[in-house]
């Protein structure tokens, strides 16, 4: 681990835009990530929130910087993003079905495995997997199949992943989608525990949940930032009324 | 506590894969140890059979025989690696096996020239000349070197450029299909270095040892066999490492594991390169056996044969693309013998049977089978398909 001079990780957002053919998906996006705080990421459909992830996590190209322990971003390949500490879960849970919850938490803790390593079975379970099953509460479920876990288990599994990849910025894209609300309470405080000594970026539609866990809240609309700030504030806004007053139906047959 | 079921896909593949990688959870347990060790059992019995009975009990025909299969299972046992585990259809691994060859004909070829002198066909097609790239392979232990290092570095090559680009699925099989076809034109277009069309042949020693004595023929075969035995051996413990855990997940789904840091690409490189060297050695133990190495053993016909042979015996298990391939050379020797004008039919037929009724090939059967036991009793007609296969 290198020590910088900050006391802590931040990821600088400056002037990011995404242009498909013509088509500004997002535009001259300024955002600041700070450690230890869960940041919501909310808007309308196609406001640009996946694609902003998407680009910072290398699958799409983008212009502008996005600074992260002095690397730019949006100069390196997925997998370099990944190593240096930054991860992300996709709207479909995809975790590799055929392989036991604790196969799949070990192939994510390969990223600190040295290659020759790579070459040897399993012996023990790392101390690091054992934590992680622990914190997301699989213990129990460790040894069977990823793919019979139920919707919720799965996306907490990938969180799992994240923290054994030792992750200090998480983005969750719609993790809690689809889940009971038992298990949306469940995944809160699960997120509150761990946000500690990372940053948490999630990607939201349930304002229920947002209201409950955010932190700090960005609206994005139009691939553009509308509003930033506390729950309070964002709620206070005229223009976010207004876009959720004016799409109210749309974002609510997709949440 | 949740509402939505997760659901099951695919059945055959995940199957499979629960039972390739099942050996990979450690556990003290008998079953366990069983599920751990098992492949090695499985490996030592077919050591007995290849390194002990075979050269007891068989005639010095069949066993020469037996000790092409094992060249060619070599090479399937590659196929099995990027096919089976790495999702890569390699459909020219013909030109693998041909560099080892090659190289080990020319080795093979000098030897019966002499030293100084230059092969037969040279003055037979050309002036008598000896381009000067074969002169470094009358050199026993330069051969060696090639045989391992020529297909390294071309299967990286290639590899990198293929895989780095994100080629996969038809393109990759089509791709690489068409280096099969290319370098056998080549080889054919070239007689005065390569011997074009008849390819290398007539040979008469390898290492120094005369070809013609049945010791030696005996220990070629040994040398065969135990390669293959070797091999498994390394590609069990390949397929429980954690790499293997990590190529069957890029096999699965590549996207994911970029997101767990790891660049998809590199890790099919690895096998990719290790199935090639592993062609290469194939090609080099078949040309002592054999006594030839042609285009016609290296072209997109004879990749495609290999093909069959890994698909014919279970791409993804261990065992499957060695008892694949010996089952495709003695389907392919016995029966030309009885019909011989015939035998392509039975071959093809065969072919079409595993893929449709058992696509994870022979070496899947038991867990097929143990799938199927309390619904249906179909599976009375796999079995006459089957055992055609394995004997």
């Amino acid at each position: 681990m290198s020590l910088s001079f900050q006391q802590k990780d931040y990821l600088e957002i400056r002037g990011l835009t995404v242009d498909f053919d013509g088509f500004k998906a997002i535009s001259g996006v300024d955002i600041t990530l700070l450690q230890g705080r869960l940041h919501f990421l909310i808007g309308p459909n196609g406001a640009g929130k996946t694609t902003l992830v998407d680009a910072l996590t290398g699958l799409v190209r983008g212009t502008g910087e996005a600074t992260f322990r002095n690397h730019d971003l949006l100069t390196m390949k997925s997998h370099q993003i990944v190593r240096l500490g930054i991860g992300r879960t996709f709207q479909t849970a995809t975790v590799f079905e055929q392989l036991s919850v604790l196969q799949n938490l070990d192939i994510a803790a390969g990223v600190h495995r040295r290659t020759s390593r790579l070459l040897l079975s399993r012996r023990s379970v790392p101390e690091r997997v054992e934590e992680a099953l622990e914190t997301i509460g699989l213990t129990a479920l460790a040894h069977r199949p990823a793919g019979i876990l139920a919707h919720g288990q799965k996306q907490w599994l990938e969180v799992g992943m994240l923290l054994v990849q030792d992750a200090k910025v998480m983005f969750l894209d719609e993790t809690v989608a689809g889940m009971s609300s038992d298990e949306r309470e469940e995944t809160g405080e699960l997120l509150k525990r761990i946000v500690a000594d990372r940053t948490i970026v999630v990607i939201e539609h349930d304002m229920d949940f947002m209201r409950r866990y955010a932190d700090f809240v960005t609206v994005m609309h139009s691939g553009m930032v509308l509003a930033e700030g506390t729950v309070t504030e964002i709620q206070a806004d005229r223009r976010v009324q207004e876009v959720y007053l004016g799409t109210a139906t749309e974002a609510a047959a997709h949440g | 506590m949740t509402t939505t079921t997760p659901e099951s896909s695919e059945a055959a593949p995940v199957e499979r894969a629960v039972g390739a990688l099942a050996g990979a959870r450690r556990s003290t347990s008998p079953v366990g140890l069983l599920k751990s060790y098992g492949g090695l059992i499985a490996i030592a019995v077919l050591a007995y059979v290849l390194l002990i009975w075979a050269p007891g009990s068989m005639t010095a025909f069949r066993l020469g025989n037996l000790g092409k299969y094992c060249a060619l299972a070599l090479a399937s046992m590659g196929i099995g690696l990027a096919w089976g585990r790495g999702g890569m259809l390699v459909m020219g691994q013909g030109v693998f096996f041909g560099l080892g060859g090659y190289a080990m004909a020319m080795h093979m070829k000098l030897e019966a020239a002499g030293p100084g002198a230059v092969p037969d066909f040279m003055t037979l097609y050309g002036d008598g000349t000896m381009p000067s790239w074969w002169e470094p392979f009358r050199s026993g232990p330069f051969t060696v070197f090639a045989i391992l290092a020529l297909p390294a570095v071309v299967a990286y090559a290639l590899g990198y450029a293929i895989l780095k680009r994100r080629v996969k699925g038809a393109y990759l099989a089509i791709l690489t299909q068409a280096l099969a076809v290319a370098f056998a034109t080549l080889l054919i277009a070239t007689i005065k270095q390569t011997g074009g069309f008849n390819g290398l042949n007539t040979f008469t020693t390898v290492f120094g040892h005369n070809l013609y004595d049945p010791d030696v023929k005996k220990n070629v075969y040994r040398v065969a066999a135990g390669l293959v035995i070797l091999f498994l051996v390394i590609l069990w413990q390949l397929y429980r490492s954690r790499f293997g855990e990590l190529l069957v997940a890029t096999r699965d789904a590549e996207e994911r594991v970029r997101f767990l840091g790891h660049d998809p690409a590199n890790i099919k490189l690895v096998a990719f390169v290790v199935a090639a060297v592993m062609a290469s050695i194939g090609g080099a133990v078949f040309v002592p056996i054999a006594g030839i190495i042609s285009p016609s053993n290296v072209d997109a016909t004879a990749s495609i044969l290999l093909i069959a042979g890994v698909a014919l015996g279970g791409r993804s298990t261990l065992l499957g693309p060695v008892l694949g391939a010996i089952a495709v050379g003695y389907g392919r020797s016995s029966l030309s013998e009885k019909f011989p004008t015939q035998w392509t039919y039975f071959q093809g037929a065969l072919f079409i049977v595993v893929v449709l009724l058992l696509p994870g090939g022979v070496a899947s059967l038991g867990s097929r089978l143990k799938a199927l036991r309390p619904a249906k009793t179909h599976r009375a007609d796999l079995e006459p398909a089957i055992s055609e296969a394995t004997v």
